[in-house]
């Protein structure tokens, strides 16, 4: 009796799978039901989980429908989720529409001994940058992508950075001699 | 000003000194600072030079933005490792006679940043005259780091400040950053075959001989 009304109040942050999932999320699913392999929502904030071979389909997609029109990447960025987890490596995508002012996040989860994903740089351009910045502190590897070098560090850099086995200091002390 | 009629009362018509002590004097009092304003340090940097603190008080305060016009390279802020190649060209191409200051925690030692990205002291890349702790300095910190420069040039030889001779300089490698490797046999391989960073220059050879 008492968890009645704690059921009645409305709960502010809806798991994916009791409350009806968001028109974006249903829009994906409408369209091809294998890119949708997990939905993440938190905070406000959607999250559509996509396999990797699937994601430029998906890009393109949400790019180009009239109810989504996601025109704008707003930026591009990997997570390296700890030396012991599988999988490893996540690159998320942060989707902006300057038309429908809504947002959605999509995320590819990576091997640690397969880091390769496709170029959406033939969607949006403005991955270009946002690409070789992930390459080079995460060392995902973009297929297609048309310049994939460094951006951030060094070019003569051994290693990517931002991942968690990365030592702090780096591997040894800094001399020119 | 009135100076003149003080200096001929007092002083002979001809004077007798050290050749070295006249250029040091003429080269102490304008000491041209190259910018090398780095990150917060050059704020502090700018403000040594506006109305309140007035570094040309010493003569130190014409910022030059060409190394080839500059005499003393304040390095102000944390050299990171891309840039400390960058950092050494500029070095290079400024003329003898020259002087760095190391301005602030960070050029000095890194500071709070002890990570792989910043170079753990400036000195590691250029030889440093002064060092001036804080984080960041007062502007005043700055001007009395001018003025143990000067100090430090009175004591100077101009034998020790010649340019590096042409033929010599023509032998210097570009500027590059060494690998980083986990230390392997490799890395002592190519420690080996790399030829020296860039040539001493002729005060730099002088002071670890």
């Amino acid at each position: 009796m008492a968890s009645e009304p704690e059921n009645n109040e409305p709960n502010p942050i809806p798991s994916s799978e009791a409350a009806a999932p968001s028109p974006l999320v249903a829009a994906l699913q409408r369209e091809h039901a294998e890119w949708v392999t997990d939905v993440i929502e938190a905070f406000g904030e959607i999250t559509v989980v996509v396999p990797r071979e699937h994601i430029v389909a998906a890009c393109s997609f949400l790019k180009a429908a009239p109810d989504t029109r996601f025109d704008f990447l707003a930026d591009i960025c990997g997570a390296d989720r700890g030396v012991e987890e599988e999988p490893r490596f996540e690159v998320n995508y942060h989707l902006f529409s300057t038309t429908k002012h809504h947002r959605l996040r999509l995320k590819v989860l990576l091997d640690e001994e397969d880091t390769h994903v496709a170029t959406v740089t033939g969607v949006w351009r403005t991955a270009n940058w946002h690409e070789r910045e992930t390459f080079d502190l995460f060392g995902v590897i973009f297929d297609g992508h048309p310049d994939l070098r460094r951006i951030l560090l060094p070019e003569d850099w051994q290693g990517h950075a931002l991942r968690k086995d990365f030592p702090l200091r780096g591997y040894e002390p800094y001399s020119l001699k | 000003m009135g100076l003149e009629n003080i200096i001929a009362e007092a002083l002979p018509e001809v004077l007798t000194t050290r050749l070295d002590s006249l250029i040091n004097w003429a080269r102490k009092s304008s000491l041209w600072p190259a910018t090398f304003g780095l990150a917060c340090c050059a704020i502090e940097m700018m403000n040594a030079t506006s109305s309140r603190n007035d570094l040309a008080r010493f003569g130190a305060e014409v910022f030059r933005a060409s190394p080839r016009q500059a005499d003393v390279m304040i390095v102000s802020g944390r050299v990171s490792r891309k840039m400390a190649p960058v950092l050494r060209r500029i070095y290079d191409q400024m003329p003898e006679p020259k002087w760095v200051i190391s301005m602030g925690a960070c050029a000095t030692s890194g500071g709070v940043f002890d990570n792989y990205a910043i170079v753990q002291g400036v000195d590691k890349i250029v030889p440093v005259d002064v060092y001036i702790p804080g984080c960041p300095p007062r502007p005043e910190m700055l001007v009395h780091a001018v003025m143990m420069l000067q100090e430090k040039v009175m004591k100077d030889s101009a034998r020790d400040r010649r340019d590096v001779p042409e033929e010599e300089a023509r032998e210097a490698v570009p500027p590059g950053t060494l690998p980083v490797t986990d230390g392997s046999s490799a890395l002592k391989e190519a420690l080996e075959q790399s030829r020296p960073y860039t040539i001493a220059s002729r005060h730099e050879r002088r002071r670890s001989s």
